[in-house]
């Protein structure tokens, strides 16, 4: 029987669940390679360990084929779950797998999304569950093989045809399974699941034996669970870079907080206040029966000497700092400026980690890429904004410009500075030129504004004006 | 000679005053502009440290606050450690900071995604104490948010600056609202220094001290942040030959 197809395999109209002796004789030399589950299982495993690693702390198998991630609370570090979706499948296809991604309220819906709609990264909204399913054949509801038949013989096709059935003569007939599905999809009954964990955690755990639910509970127990972690991370010489702490509620949902750090960390405090910071993002339930705090990224502590009173001055650790606020707002909201060597403004700085070492010198130690010799802006448009101008071709300011419809009548201009276009970096470039002015208006406002194009030569740009930045 | 009496007696009530809103100006200090005129209007001759410091631009400086952010990292760049500038948008140009003296290795820049969290992350600089200076670009700033601002510097002792920056020209009138800033400015632009030859001069500013506590308001013409982060007072309005820095200034380019 066929397993599974390739895309050329289904061009020749070979489907999955086929007889391998009907295959061969539709598509002769066909080439079938035995079915090996058990090294698909290990593969969804490692797929696994990367979506815990890179996306959300709570993340299961769902075999043959799926997995779960439960990504409330980690959909805005990746700009919201469309971008998320786009940066999951994406990843996989860059690896060479060919994934279809959904972002449901429940797991029964994301399934089927995943699964039966046309677009392979769909994003389910609140509420639009039921529209979803109804139109779905009954095999997304997660139903054996065996039942969807039988159903079928009964005129029950689609998930509408039993939406509104009655379900006691439903469950006599099928058996609770049809009716508990449905609820599980709509969100209406629990759905437990069992997420991964890494292989050799270092984790601390408690159990509860009565539940808990107060955030201050949950805050004295973070803090027992860190004391515990500590130790064993120093055991191993390690500090954690990323902390997944998981909670069991009582009816076997997950919630979990997941906290990053910009260097190895083992202080209980610090580790402590990022983790308590989260707890509002915590929805207990009915009770959390058990905490795990795993530390998912640890890396090697390198121990440093502490505060001196002979060293003179000693320079402020911004670490604590940059982590309260990256676990805030997600890392890539935090960073500094590096200088980069090229004369194009917009390409003049890169954005690298808020604690990268020393960038004055530019990115590849070169020399430094902002010379003072021509004045910069403070403010750099997004991006050129148009304006109207009078000026005489080829190399004057011009006479007044016209921006967001404010005419001004130019006093006294400095220019051009001309920057030519990175043709190593794109083809279009080639030849493009910019010529940049810095001008002053009558009442003393000072703006950059460029030509592009050299005023001569129509390839080198189109010879229209912007404007660039704001001086002060 | 009722002169030194009078002085004694107002340091005193300083001082008292000082005792009553907490008492840590004073042990703190300031930092001084290095230009004597802008310093002899504010008390004890400088920006107070671990207190919180308004900017804003007039005109559509009020907008896109290109003069404020320049002032602003002008002062920071006088004083020590990094520099944490809190934006929520991206159109912050690093190297004119690093022409008005603020190095890319001081500055860390945070991006928040609205004025709430924005205010958050300024209150949570000024709590570190391990910075220079924190800056932050808002636009609507209370009575009660600014007070947390100002608490939150007082404990750590490190300058808050807050550049107002306001979607509209005429939401700028906000800026008249009272906060529990210690200072205010509006830095405005003026017609550049004359040169000899076409061209632009260095930049001249209109700074106006628009609410000073414990002292008065004022308004000075400046040349615009030098390589090092200071203003200075052009040698033609000063009011005399002593009030000029020539040793300064740096020829215009």
């Amino acid at each position: 029987m066929l397993y599974a197809v390739d895309p050329a395999a289904r061009r020749l109209g070979l489907v999955r669940g086929m007889a391998a002796a009907k295959a061969q004789a539709l598509v002769p030399g066909l080439t079938l390679l035995p079915a090996d589950p058990a090294a698909d299982l290990e593969g969804l495993y490692r797929l696994a360990l990367w979506a815990l690693r890179h996306l959300s702390p709570v993340v299961a198998l769902d075999p043959p084929d799926g997995l779960l991630i439960e990504t409330s609370g980690a959909d805005h570090l990746h700009g919201g779950e469309a971008a998320m979706l786009a940066f999951l499948v994406g990843r996989f296809a860059g690896a060479g797998v060919t994934a279809r991604a959904a972002v449901a309220e429940s797991r029964g819906a994301a399934h089927a999304a995943a699964r039966f709609l046309e677009s392979d990264k769909a994003v389910i909204a609140p509420g639009a569950v039921e529209a979803l399913l109804k139109p779905l054949p009954l095999k997304a509801l997660r139903l054996a093989p065996a039942l969807v038949r039988d159903m079928r013989a009964l005129g029950f096709e689609r998930v509408c045809d039993i939406f509104h059935e009655p379900r006691a003569p439903l469950a006599l007939r099928f058996g609770p399974e049809p009716g508990r599905r449905l609820d599980q999809a709509l969100g209406r009954i629990g759905d437990p699941f069992d997420p991964v964990r890494p292989p050799d955690p270092v984790e601390a755990r408690r159990l509860f034996g009565e539940p808990i639910g107060a955030a201050e509970t949950i805050a004295r127990y973070i803090a027992r669970l860190v004391a515990a972690l500590c130790p064993a991370l120093e055991r191993r010489g390690l500090g954690a870079r990323r902390l997944d702490l998981l909670f069991r509620r009582v009816d076997s949902g997950f919630q979990a907080i997941r906290v990053g750090t910009a260097t190895p960390v083992r202080d209980e405090k610090r580790l402590t206040r990022l983790l308590c910071e989260k707890i509002e993002t915590v929805d207990p339930g009915f009770g959390i029966e058990e905490m795990i705090l795993t530390a998912t990224l640890a890396e090697p502590f390198v121990e440093r000497q502490a505060r001196s009173s002979l060293s003179g001055a000693v320079e402020a650790d911004l670490s604590g700092l940059v982590d309260v606020l990256a676990n805030r707002l997600g890392a890539g909201r935090l960073y500094r400026f590096a200088p980069v060597e090229s004369d194009v403004p917009e390409r003049a700085f890169m954005r690298v980690p808020p604690l990268a070492p020393g960038v004055e010198g530019g990115i590849h130690g070169a020399a430094p890429a902002w010379s003072g010799e021509w004045p910069r802006p403070a403010r750099l448009l997004p991006r050129p904004e148009r304006i109207e101008t009078m000026a005489l071709l080829p190399d004057h300011p011009p006479v007044w410009f016209s921006w967001r419809g404010v005419r001004r009548r130019i006093r006294a201009a400095d220019g051009p500075e001309r920057i030519f276009g990175e043709w190593w970096k794109r083809a279009a470039e080639r030849a493009a030129v910019r010529d940049y002015f810095r001008i002053e208006d009558e009442a003393g406002e000072r703006f950059w504004i460029f030509r592009s194009g050299n005023g001569e030569d129509p390839e080198t740009g189109s010879h229209d004006w912007f404007l660039h930045g704001i001086f002060g | 000679m009722p002169e030194p009496v009078h002085r004694t007696v107002i340091s005193e009530l300083r001082e008292r005053i000082g005792r009553l809103e907490g008492g840590q100006g004073a042990a703190r200090g300031v930092l001084p502009f290095g230009v004597a005129e802008i310093d002899r209007v504010l008390p004890e001759g400088g920006l107070a440290r671990g207190s919180l410091h308004e900017v804003t631009g007039g005109g559509n400086g009020a907008v896109d606050g290109a003069i404020a952010a320049l002032f602003a990292a002008g002062i920071a760049a006088r004083t020590a450690g990094p520099v944490l500038w809190c934006l929520t948008r991206r159109d912050l140009f690093a190297p004119a900071l690093m022409q008005a003296g603020l190095s890319p290795d001081r500055l860390i820049c945070v991006e928040a995604g609205d004025d709430k969290q924005l205010l958050a992350c300024f209150e949570e600089g000024l709590r570190h104490g391990g910075l220079g200076a924190v800056i932050a670009e808002v636009a609507k700033l209370s009575m009660v948010a600014s007070r947390r601002l100002q608490l939150a510097a007082e404990s750590s002792g490190v300058i808050a600056l807050a550049i107002r920056r306001f979607r509209r020209v005429a939401e700028a009138a906000a800026f008249g609202q009272p906060t529990a800033a210690v200072t205010r400015w509006r830095v405005s632009a003026l017609p550049s220094a004359p040169l000899p030859v076409p061209g632009v001069g260095r930049a001249r500013w209109r700074v106006e001290l628009t609410r000073c506590r414990a002292g008065e308001g004022a308004v000075f013409e400046v040349e615009a942040c030098d390589a090092k982060g200071r203003l200075s007072v052009p040698a033609l309005l000063a009011g005399g030959p002593a009030a000029a820095q020539p040793a300064e200034r740096r020829a215009a380019s």
